[in-house]
């Protein structure tokens, strides 16, 4: 009884259980999202957190002891921003004719994501960090949580509002463009990734090839915009 | 591939660098991501070269990595559950309206095929 007591005790505070734990939940997540076709709300990240939270909260491990455990991985993230440059320089061949519609894109789509997230947050009544938070959401996830940690908001909840621009651009962004008539697939591609990102970008890409490609670069242009100009819109 | 992530790494340490000399408020990693993008533009490694590589398999994994701090709402549950309805409104309701503005700009910019269109 006393070794199993001694052995939760190094278990629960150990990186093994932390990186075992987010390593396997995230591969049985994927393997599921393939099997339902990748249904957007199945979005692995989504399935992987939640599962992860639940376990924490019943096994009774502090959150900070899982994060310190498993705090290779937020290392990582680092290098693999950078490494966004690489699906960026593979877009940007489709740039040339279409780079007025393209910037233009980006950069309505960033400014106006950025106050109209801030600003209507506090207007509900929201506090700063709530609406700090919620400012960056147009950004792919790895630069909003770094943008939300420089201008006084909580990287988790960037994270999660992150979320919903995604999922909500996966799941009823191709419905409202058919709504508002927008047909181009160029532009259909841009509202995209300026608005969804990541998660919206891989539903592009079910429509096809074009509108793949031109949200993925709306993607990278817009995180990149969004970090270069979200410093000088929230106060 | 190690070569590779050598080369990541050593961009965002001169992002990281860059940012604190100067003091711009951006992330260090995005500095490296446009270095590391002007380094791609004019250097143009094949496919399957070993910065290639790399590059692909962090970008293919990047969700993993932000499941630690994700997981940090257990954290802030309460707070957040106070604050639901600027939450969800302004989430849902700003992320429609920059949708269908990104959209609308874009057809509007769109480059148009000169004159026989129209004829």
């Amino acid at each position: 009884m006393e070794n199993l007591a001694a052995t939760w005790e190094w278990l629960s505070t150990s990186p093994l259980l932390a990186l075992t734990l987010t390593v396997g939940v995230y591969w049985a997540a994927d393997k599921l999202w393939e099997r339902s076709g990748r249904h957007p709300l199945l979005t692995p990240l989504l399935i992987t957190v939640t599962v992860i939270s639940i376990v924490l909260v019943v096994a009774g491990i502090d959150y900070s002891a899982y994060a310190d455990g498993a705090s290779i991985l937020t290392i990582l993230l680092g290098p693999a921003t950078v490494a966004l440059a690489l699906p960026l320089h593979r877009q940007a061949s489709h740039v040339k004719e279409a780079a007025p519609m393209v910037l233009g894109a980006v950069l309505v789509g960033a400014f106006f994501s950025i106050i109209s997230g801030y600003w209507v947050t506090l207007w509900l009544g929201g506090s700063t960090e709530l609406a700090a938070s919620m400012a960056p959401k147009s950004a792919t996830t790895p630069i909003a949580m770094a943008l939300a940690e420089q201008i006084v908001g909580l990287a988790p909840l960037a994270v999660l509002f992150v979320m919903v621009a995604g999922l909500a651009g996966a799941v009823i962004g191709p419905k409202i463009l058919d709504l508002v008539r927008v047909t181009d697939p160029r532009a259909r591609g841009l509202a995209m990734g300026v608005a969804s990102h990541g998660v919206g970008t891989s539903r592009a890409f079910q429509e096809g090839q074009t509108q793949g490609a031109f949200s993925g670069l709306a993607m990278g242009l817009t995180g990149l915009t969004v970090s270069l100009i979200i410093t000088w819109l929230v106060p | 591939m190690i070569g590779g992530l050598a080369l990541l790494l050593a961009f965002q340490l001169v992002g990281e660098l860059v940012v604190r000399l100067t003091g711009l408020p951006i992330p260090g990693p995005v500095i490296g991501m446009v270095l590391c993008f002007g380094w791609l533009r004019w250097h143009h490694p094949r496919e399957g070269a070993p910065s290639v590589r790399a590059a692909d398999v962090l970008v293919r994994y990047l969700p993993i990595m932000f499941v630690p701090t994700t997981v940090g709402i257990v954290a802030y549950g309460p707070q957040v559950a106070a604050q639901w309805f600027p939450a969800a409104v302004a989430s849902f309701g700003t992320w429609l309206v920059t949708f269908i503005l990104v959209a609308w700009v874009a057809v509007w910019l769109r480059p148009r095929r000169p004159k026989q269109e129209a004829a």
